[in-house]
């Protein structure tokens, strides 16, 4: 029963980054298609390539500030919510809003929202009397990575917001019955009962969340291509114009295979403290 | 119990603090609509128009093989068509074929068992990026060598949808198969039921909330995919809809009001599955951990 799961995996996953390992040890480009081995020029290449290495940074940069912003993010909204408040049925179904955009969708509408000559976010600041002139959201470089982030940060925080959410409602409620008792305010509550047993909650929201985070090519290569000049470059716009578009296939696989060590070993970390909760 | 007035003046700004949030989380999915459903003059007013002074269903027009201004007609029945086919059959099979995959793991011992799970999830992990130049590759050479076509068809796209759809599916299977009871499977067999029998008719009609939450999950992952799609296909042949939106970019403008409209109509199976699936999604996502 097992087995059809594993076949498909090791058909379309394993064969392929085996392939993909084996490629990165040779000269394979379109222009030269028989594939010839060449030691570790490729990765030579690309420690010496300083836009892989602006990429590589541009990346880690990314991930980090964007999965900790939607993080924190969920979990203020997730313990909003969990209080009564009003409309609060109507609000969680709002929450998942975002939840319904294809990435696609996502990237074109946060490139018109950040467009500098028609984009929403000037208009509204020079209709407000903010803004004089334009600001270059997807052309400076910070700005095109903060405005990359705020689309990328709006699609996921949902997740981690429902996940929590959920988390916070199965705690039992006598314990913060006998904590009011003690005469505990808001704060302690939340940093002695809540957040102790989110615990595993939060595991499992971390590591959706980078996964999400990590596959999200599609944002960036629509709202910025990894442009202008290369400023907003990430691993997952850079690889595939070196190695598509470019048909750099060799190079392109050796700089694939930096991509999924660090993403691999990355969820491998995340996974083994959501297996500690999970099978023992 | 009683509150005092402070408590309950900061809660009352929470809960503003709250809805402020939320409704500014929701500005591009009204802008959204209201964009497809715009004059063009209003699309890129300044200042911005928020809500439409005049409806007109114009921008769906390309939608149903009728030529405007900005773009020519969209071959959007071919690519819904082809989404349609691929998400559910992929999904058909993903849900099969994880779900015998997380009972086996949420039921026998067996030697290297959560380091196999373990590597499983992996899998899911390793980026499109890395996967979309060796399969596509592979997918050429196997297209050219033998009958079986895979670049620029339904089939190649069902393929790999149903490998990036099974980890999620065994992960949230496992975690449903694990709230059973054992006790009813040892019941069963000692009633004289055999293995799969025990597995269809004991087990498998109690996880049902489970199935349909990934089945849910597999489906919108195969809607919404793009960047292996845009890899894969070519034509109309196997044109998904994430990839067709992109018949409204030209070299130097885009039509917003023609990509709002088909966006719009792309969400609406995934509006459908948050409203059916908004309890199994909480349980199914959550299930693993507090067990």
């Amino acid at each position: 029963m097992l087995a059809p799961s594993l076949a498909i995996i090791a058909f379309v996953v394993v064969f392929p980054l085996v392939y993909s390992f084996y490629l990165s040890f040779t000269s394979y480009t379109l222009l030269r298609p028989i594939p010839a081995w060449n030691n570790f020029a490729n990765y030579q290449r690309l420690l010496q390539d300083p836009i892989f290495g602006q990429a590589f940074l541009n990346t880690l940069l990314f991930m980090f500030v964007t999965v900790n912003a939607a993080f924190l993010m969920g979990l203020f909204l997730s313990q909003a919510l969990a209080r009564t408040i009003r409309g609060q049925s109507l609000l969680r179904t709002l929450l998942m809003v975002p939840m319904m955009f294809a990435p696609v969708m996502v990237g074109f509408q946060f490139r018109w929202f950040f467009n500098d000559q028609v984009g929403l976010v000037n208009n509204v600041l020079t209709s407000l009397g903010l803004l004089n002139g334009s600001i270059p959201w997807l052309v400076d470089r910070w700005l095109a990575m903060f405005s990359i982030g705020v689309a990328t940060v709006w699609m996921n925080t949902p997740v981690v917001a429902i996940i929590l959410l959920a988390g916070t409602l199965s705690i039992s409620p006598e314990l913060y019955e006998a904590a009011d008792v003690d005469g505990a305010n808001s704060w302690q509550k939340f940093r002695m009962i809540t957040y102790p047993l989110l615990g595993p909650f939060i595991t499992i929201a971390l590591t959706i969340l980078s996964l999400d985070v990590a596959r999200g090519y599609d944002i960036v290569s629509i709202m910025t291509g990894g442009g202008p000049a290369h400023r907003t470059e990430l691993l997952w716009t850079y690889v595939p114009r070196v190695a598509i578009q470019e048909s750099k296939f060799g190079l392109g696989a050796a700089m694939s295979f930096v991509t999924v060590i660090v993403t691999v070993a990355f969820t491998l970390y995340l996974f083994r403290q959501l297996l500690k909760s999970r099978i023992l | 119990m009683r509150r005092s007035p402070r408590r309950r003046l900061s809660s009352a700004l929470l809960d503003v603090l709250v809805w402020l949030i939320l409704i500014v989380m929701l500005v591009p999915a009204f802008w959204l609509v209201f964009t497809s459903v715009r004059n063009p003059v209003e699309v890129n007013a300044k200042p911005p128009v928020w809500i439409p002074r005049e409806l007109t269903l114009e921008g769906f027009m390309p939608l149903f093989g009728r030529a405007t201004q900005m773009t020519g007609a969209i071959p959007f029945d071919r690519y819904f068509l082809n989404s349609t086919i691929v998400a559910l059959v992929s999904t058909a099979i993903a849900v099969a074929l994880g779900t015998m995959a997380g009972y086996v793991f949420a039921r026998y011992r067996f030697r290297g068992k959560n380091a196999l799970f373990l590597a499983i999830m992996l899998s899911r992990a390793v980026p499109g990026i890395a996967l979309s130049l060796p399969l596509f590759l592979l997918f050429a050479r196997i297209s050219q060598a033998g009958p079986l076509k895979l670049i620029d068809t339904q089939l190649g796209l069902i393929i790999v949808y149903v490998t990036v759809n099974v980890p999620f599916t065994i992960w949230l299977m496992d975690g449903f198969f694990r709230e059973i009871p054992p006790e009813l499977s040892e019941a069963a067999q000692l009633d004289g039921c055999t293995e799969w029998q025990t597995f269809t008719l004991i087990n498998l009609p109690l996880a049902l909330p489970g199935l349909a939450a990934s089945a849910i999950f597999a489906f919108l992952a195969a809607w919404n995919e793009f960047q292996i799609a845009s890899v894969l296909t070519r034509t109309v042949n196997s044109k998904t809809a994430p990839v067709g939106l992109f018949d409204f970019t030209g070299q130097f403008t885009i039509d917003w009001r023609g990509m709002a409209a088909m966006s719009t109509v792309m969400m609406i199976p995934a509006i459908a599955f948050v409203l059916i699936v908004q309890r199994n999604l909480v349980r199914g996502l959550t299930f693993g951990a507090v067990k």
